[in-house]
């Protein structure tokens, strides 16, 4: 298994709550980008495939208090003891050594959704039905992102085939390091509020790896010892602290009203 | 013992051995001609001395063009060259009418492979004919040979059933780019090749 500290770039994002409003444009660029299908008509919030999801999470106070804060989550690319790559039994996940990215090879998955019981974040998906596109959808699939069958689990991959896409154009002009602006994925281009940072963790340069030291960033669940590579900041202290917010905490909050 | 045992046994690995080494792979692969022949080392040989990049180019954004469009024949190819009912054929059926020709693509990988051009041309100097083999100097298209259960090009496995003795540039499989990969010390996962 590959861990972080192998890897040549530690590729992650840094999400600011304080401008998600919520709009949902991020969710529907993923879905476009990477081929998912429309929701089947027996589909649920379950059964769906939503690579990148946008949560609503309210304060849990009574009017005028009531607050609300819009929470995208996607896969964490998580960097340490990756919970999917450990109990895969397929070897269909594994840690990019060049990107961290977590990827997820459907050729190769059986369709246990072991992987989906060990996530921590709930970010990955099961094909519970056929892929199908209305009529003449299919010529706008895009020819970097295979499509999915049924029987087989899929998640976010920071939209990798634009990363190979930039790579690409920096090997046809003899460069081994991409241009930085040459990959950023589909959520981030979306967003109208330019609430989602990308970049290289590890470069001192990138606009990610300052923001994700700055002091109001935080990550889910950090307390798994996972190492996400998904920063979310906010200046409110109520919604970083939901970082950590477990069933347990839930109730006493919700019984305090 | 019965002395005609041996022989029986012989006889018998024999015909199971050519069953599976020579009548599978027949019935395994379907043939289909190309649409039309097309002559590289005509294109290549000293009369008109065209080099791989001018009709298989790779562009500065890195995307590999494959199979060059009707336009690039265009120029040359408006009025008939030479007197082969091919060529005939060609102007009148597709040059004339601005149609694309259906090539058969020998190398086209299956749909959830990745494979970019540029890296093994700009980073890694490999010449063409390391992955697709000295087709530049032939005279004939081969027939495209279809697998019937996956519809994959034989090209991917590779001609020979067995795989002994085999060309450097015979095959297309994971293991062909893997063996290459690791000769080299290129760090790969799944994604570096998986899409």
């Amino acid at each position: 298994m590959e861990s972080a500290e192998t890897t040549l770039a530690r590729y992650g994002m840094v999400i600011d709550l304080d401008r998600c409003n919520g709009c949902g444009a991020c969710a529907t660029a993923c879905a476009v980008e990477n081929n998912v299908p429309p929701a089947n008509t027996s589909a649920t919030e379950r059964t769906g495939l939503t690579w990148l999801r946008v949560q609503r999470v309210s304060n849990g106070r009574q009017f005028p208090q009531n607050r609300a804060v819009y929470i995208p989550i996607s896969c964490q690319q998580c960097g340490e003891h990756t919970p999917c790559v450990s109990v895969c039994p397929q070897n269909a996940v594994d840690v990019n050594p060049e990107t961290g990215v977590v990827s997820q090879v459907p050729a190769r998955c059986l369709g246990c959704r072991y992987c989906m019981a060990a996530c921590p974040f709930h970010a990955r998906y099961f094909n519970w039905f056929d892929p199908k596109w209305p009529d003449g959808m299919e010529a706008t699939l895009n020819p970097d992102v295979s499509i999915r069958m049924r029987g087989v689990v899929e998640k976010c991959n920071f939209c990798h085939g634009r990363w190979q896409a930039a790579k690409a154009k920096a090997a046809a002009n003899g460069a081994r390091d991409i241009d930085p602006a040459d990959y950023v994925p589909a959520c981030v281009d979306a967003c109208p509020e330019k609430a989602i940072t990308f970049g290289n963790l590890d470069d001192p340069r990138s606009d990610a790896a300052r923001a994700s030291k700055s002091a109001n960033a935080f990550r889910f669940l950090e307390k798994l010892g996972t190492d996400p590579k998904v920063y979310y900041r906010s200046d409110r202290a109520w919604v970083r602290r939901l970082a950590d917010a477990d069933v347990t905490a839930r109730e006493s909050e919700a019984s305090r009203g | 013992m019965n002395p005609r045992g041996p022989l029986t046994f012989a006889l018998g690995l024999a015909s199971a051995l050519a069953l599976g080494w020579v009548a599978y792979p027949r019935l395994q692969y379907r043939s289909v001609e190309q649409p039309i022949q097309f002559s590289h080392k005509i294109h290549t040989g000293e009369s008109v001395g065209m080099t791989c990049a001018e009709c298989h180019p790779l562009g500065d954004d890195g995307r590999f063009a494959g199979l060059p469009s009707i336009a690039t024949c265009e120029p040359c190819h408006t009025e008939t060259q030479g007197t082969t009912k091919n060529e005939k054929h060609f102007v009148e059926q597709y040059v004339t009418k601005g149609r694309e020709v259906p090539w058969l693509v020998y190398a086209r990988q299956p749909e959830n492979v990745y494979f970019a051009h540029a890296p093994h041309i700009g980073l890694a100097h490999l010449p063409c004919e390391r992955c697709h083999g000295p087709h530049g100097g032939s005279d004939q298209l081969r027939p495209y040979q279809e697998n019937r259960l996956s519809s994959y090009s034989r090209d991917i496995w590779g001609p020979s059933a067995t795989r002994l003795a085999r060309a450097e540039w015979e095959g297309m499989k994971m293991t062909d780019c893997s063996a290459c990969h690791e000769a080299h010390g290129v760090r790969e996962s799944c994604l570096t090749c998986h899409k």
